[in-house]
């Protein structure tokens, strides 16, 4: 044993450590109490939260979006469908010498040349594995290409995703709409959707949005640090959208589209006992292809910067002054006020003075004496004015809204109520008394009054059906997944005008005169086997202008109307056709476009009957 | 002397043996998860380790069996042996982590700093027990043990290996404490080490000076420098009370958890056996070192209680910079925790430095 081993185990020394122990074993108690707490920190206090923390790590939820619903004519061709889009995906981490592998996939396509310049798009939130897109949509070719070198890309895949198809391109672009990439205010209006997500934007697409989306699936995928995938955990699947049977009739809207060419405007077409709607064209159109996808900065601008306004629905938002289709209506209200008789007369020379100014016919050099027929077939102004005067603003008014005109028709759709006005309108938006001048001007379709194309058109059927306001219908079925209607929307009746029936077979069989009558104004309009009734409008938008001249600026031009309803004396449709700023009057272009829309629907309707399968006998 | 002797059956430390056993036991099953490959094949990592288990029980053993006063006059020769080990690390060493801090010998590859702490805690507690001063030591006085540890620690540093020298400076704080320090040149030594704290801010790696920044500011880089700290916290408290159990968790098997075998093995324990397993190892601890500073207060001579103080400081010091990173209260150091992280040099230290404090306990009752 060492000697001064036993110098230094003195109990004095030793008593001095002991006291120094004391202090160490203190801080090793406190720091295994401060290990213990932190540890009860972790663990219970925030253990919840850390579990959700490393279950996030672990799993990650693959969306699997849904299959929007299919929209289908009445007679079940598809309008609106999905195809196959196919998208060129790279993922970095699965590429062994990723410029070899760049410079092959720009030999395929060389739009994702940039990619060699380093712009691989980097996003430091991107999970590893998770692919980058590096090209959307591409071709068939390139596709083939693409799939057949497999082994020369590594780490380049191809998606499948759906796009959105307008089969008929830009047939009833504006009632079909389009659709887009959710935004802000649409996800806090609707629920479960996630930036990225497509959504109706307009039009039918975006009103039965909830019922085309369907459902989106989703897998729970357990994956390592790396991000590699691992397993399913599990899986909801996804549930395609309902498909829509919509009341068109493709093959009649094609023909109305030709029929409509390219002058601006709008045609409805209304079957005149349900108030569907067989055919709405608006012109300019835009393909909703564009939108679908995914429209281009230059598209856009093209499409909002056009004075034109394509993207507007002439048919449902256009507020046009409907001039002398607001006649028959006019007609009506003095047979049911008993202002005139169907042999009432009042002399047309041209014009009438009313308050210090003459208030001209059309026809300036006068109609001379006309009676109710024939002032609807001639569409004379002075015998109209001379009702008017009879009728005053307030029972014009209420006739006019017994037809729903300048009142709502409550579609989900966006659409406006036009105008109707009387003297409480007047104060309330002029805060002005009105003036009898102004009646004159109303009586006539001109003046404050302005309607929808698709208004005219419940009118037109309406007249045509006995009085019977249906409100438009658009839609006539969901269809669930497996074929079966989920729901089947029946007429809707808005009102009825009441008017006697013998006022309106009396105003129909001016208006059959208006087409089939020797001087008639819509004689463009006649069909050999076929009665039709018509009634054409000039609606004035500058007043005094007469808008034949050439040198009228487009704007200030006379708007074009023709609404019909045929056959004659068993009504079928009707149809409304607005020629935006035409510049010559209905009967010579509008009416023109309307017979060939009758003489579509009733070769159309022949056919159908000969196959047992007419548009009159829907399918249901 | 060396023969045979009955007393050191008859007095054998049990507790602190069992003690050691079961953290062991700890470490395996941490290690068996950390790398658990599948039912059927254990893992180059458990069998590597087992082994060293092994080499460690021998180590232990020998520690043991010779009279730790005769290791006292080893002392200089341990710690020569030690230091040319060191030296020839960064003439044969190794890379791996971006440092050189490995010798191989066939399939082992050994850690000469580890070795280092037996040296250098031999060294100090015989310089310690050979002069003291009857006023407590000065500066003056400590100054050639502090040359005894700068002289490892400069090589350790440069290799570099900051864990393994910070621990080295510690066991040297805590054997000057032990022995007696002047309260006055405590407090000297409190202000020079706070003084000189910016000036080895600046001699660090960068890799190390962005283990410090995001230890402190955690959500600089969630996907960088604090990806270790970060991930750490949420295995460890994932865990909640009872764990999500043995081989069930997510962290450590997803390979989410970074050196889950190696530093972080505590971690892994504490995900599959919670708040209780986790609470249960600590306490585990606890009882080692104080039965260890319960060795030192029974040790019948200065060298055994300085020794023993010297085994508890290296344990207690790497545990507590351990699990601290593991909890997220330290920032990542690269240091094991005794006993349970993989790695065969720092098992086999702590096992001889065990084996020393057997020794000690042992014969306190043979003079």
């Amino acid at each position: 044993m060492d000697e001064r081993s036993e110098v230094f185990a003195s109990q004095e020394t030793l008593a001095a450590c002991y006291r120094r122990i004391g202090v160490i074993s203190l801080i090793v108690l406190f720091v295994f109490c401060a290990l213990g707490f932190r540890l009860w920190q972790l663990q219970i206090v925030e253990g919840a939260h850390f579990r959700t923390l490393s279950e996030n790590n672990r799993l990650r939820l693959n969306r699997l979006p849904s299959i929007r619903g299919l929209m289908l004519d009445r007679t079940g061709r598809v309008v609106v469908e999905n195809r196959p889009s196919f998208d060129v995906v790279l993922v970095p981490e699965d590429t062994k010498d990723r410029l070899t592998t760049l410079r092959t996939l720009v030999s395929y396509l060389p739009e994702t040349a940039g990619l060699l310049e380093g712009k691989v798009p980097r996003n430091p939130r991107r999970p590893a594995y998770e692919g980058i897109s590096v090209a959307r949509d591409v071709s068939w070719d390139t596709l083939v290409a693409i799939e057949a070198h497999q082994l020369d890309l590594p780490g380049v895949t191809v998606e499948v995703s759906s796009k959105r198809s307008y089969a008929a391109g830009n047939f009833a672009s504006h009632l079909l709409g389009y659709v887009g990439e959710v935004n802000n205010t649409e996800m806090a209006q609707y629920k479960g959707y996630r930036p990225g997500d497509l959504v109706g934007k307009v039009g039918l697409e975006k009103v039965w949005e909830e019922d085309l989306r369907g459902y989106n699936g989703g897998q729970q995928i357990e994956v390592d640090a790396t991000g590699r995938k691992l397993r399913i955990l599990d899986e909801v699947k996804t549930q395609p959208g309902y498909n829509l049977r919509l009341t068109l009739d493709l093959e009649l809207q094609e023909q109305v589209e030709r029929a409509l060419g390219e002058a601006e405007g709008a045609v409805v077409v209304l079957a005149v006992e349900t108030g569907e709607v067989l055919a709405l064209a608006n012109r300019p159109a835009f393909n909703p292809n564009l939108f679908a996808r995914g429209i281009k900065s230059n598209e856009w601008r093209a499409l909002v910067e056009n004075p034109l306004h394509p993207l507007t629905n002439r048919a449902l938002r256009g507020q046009y002054p409907p001039g002398s289709i607001f006649k028959p209506i006019m007609a009506l209200a003095a047979l049911e006020e008993k202002i005139v008789t169907p042999e009432t007369q009042f002399r047309c020379q041209g014009g009438l003075p009313f308050g210090g100014r003459t208030f001209h016919c059309w026809k300036r050099s006068g109609h001379g004496l006309v009676d109710l027929k024939q002032a609807l077939v001639q569409s004379c102004d002075v015998y109209f004015y001379q009702i008017g005067q009879r009728l005053g603003i307030q029972k014009i008014a209420q006739s006019a809204r017994r037809f729903w005109l300048g009142q709502d028709l409550g579609l989900a759709l966006d659409a406006s109520p036009g105008v109707i006005p009387d003297i409480a309108w007047k104060r309330r938006h002029f805060n002005a008394p009105w003036y009898t001048g102004e009646t004159l001007s109303v009586v006539i379709g001109q003046s404050y009054v302005v309607t929808t194309p698709l208004q005219m058109a419940v009118a037109t059927a309406a007249i045509a059906n006995g009085g019977v306001v249906y409100r438009p219908l658009f839609v006539k079925q969901v269809i669930g997944v497996d074929g079966e209607p989920i729901q089947t929307f029946a007429p809707e009746i808005i009102t009825r005008a009441n008017f006697s029936e013998e006022h309106l077979r009396i105003v129909r069989d001016a208006m059959r005169e208006v087409v089939h009558g020797e001087r008639g104004t819509g004689k463009k309009a006649f069909l050999p086997h076929i009665g039709v009734a018509g009634k054409t409008g000039t609606s004035q938008v500058v007043s005094g202008i007469r808008g034949k001249d050439a040198d009228v600026p487009r704007r200030h031009r006379d708007h074009a109307w023709f609404i019909a309803f045929a056959p004659a004396q068993a009504p079928e449709i009707a149809v409304a056709c607005l020629l935006e700023h035409a510049g010559r009057g209905g009967g010579a272009v509008a009416a023109p476009v309307v017979r060939q829309i009758l003489e579509a629907y009733f070769h159309i309707s022949e056919q159908r009957n000969l196959e047992n399968d007419g548009i009159r006998q829907t399918p249901s | 002397m060396m023969g045979f002797d009955r007393r050191l059956v008859e007095h054998f430390d049990w507790l602190l043996f069992c003690l050691t056993v079961g953290l062991l036991c700890i470490g395996l099953l941490g290690i068996y998860s950390a790398t658990y490959e599948g039912p059927s094949q254990a893992s180059p990592q458990l069998i590597r380790q087992l082994i060293w288990v092994a080499v460690g029980f021998c180590g232990m053993g020998l520690a043991f069996a010779i009279d730790y006063r005769r290791l006292e006059r080893w002392a200089y020769l341990l710690y020569g042996a030690g230091l040319g080990l060191l030296i020839l690390v960064p003439l044969i060493g190794s890379f791996g982590g971006g440092a050189r801090r490995w010798i191989h010998i066939g399939v082992f590859s050994l850690q000469p700093a580890e070795f280092m702490k037996i040296g250098l805690l031999l060294v100090l507690a015989r310089l310690y027990h050979r002069s003291v001063p009857t006023e407590g030591y000065g500066i003056r006085e400590i100054l050639v043990p502090a040359v005894f540890v700068a002289l490892p620690a400069i090589f350790i540093l440069w290799q570099p290996n900051l864990g393994t020298a910070i621990t080295l400076g510690l066991l040297f704080l805590t054997l000057t404490f032990a022995a007696g320090l002047r309260l006055r040149s405590l407090s000297i030594l409190a202000l020079v080490g706070s003084g000189i704290l910016p000036f080895v801010w600046t001699y660090l790696k960068p890799y190390q000076q962005q283990r410090v920044l995001s230890f402190l500011y955690p959500d600089i880089d969630p996907l960088g420098a604090s990806y270790h700290m970060i991930q750490s916290k949420v295995t460890v408290g994932s865990g909640m009370f009872w764990g999500k159990g043995f081989l069930l968790g997510t962290q450590n098997r997803l390979d989410f958890l970074p050196e889950k075998h190696t530093d972080f093995v505590f971690a892994v324990f504490a995900e599959e056996w919670g708040f209780v397993g986790a609470l249960g190892l600590l306490v585990l601890y606890f009882l080692l070192l104080a039965r260890l500073l319960v060795i030192a207060l029974r040790a019948r001579e200065r060298f055994g209680l300085l020794l023993t103080v010297g085994v508890a400081g290296i344990v207690f010091w790497q545990l507590v910079i351990n699990t601290g990173m593991n909890v997220g209260v330290l920032p990542v150091v690269g240091v094991p925790l005794p006993l349970l992280s993989y790695g065969g040099s720092s098992l086999l230290t702590t096992m001889v430095a065990i084996g020393l404090a057997l020794n000690v306990s042992t014969r306190r009752f043979l003079f």
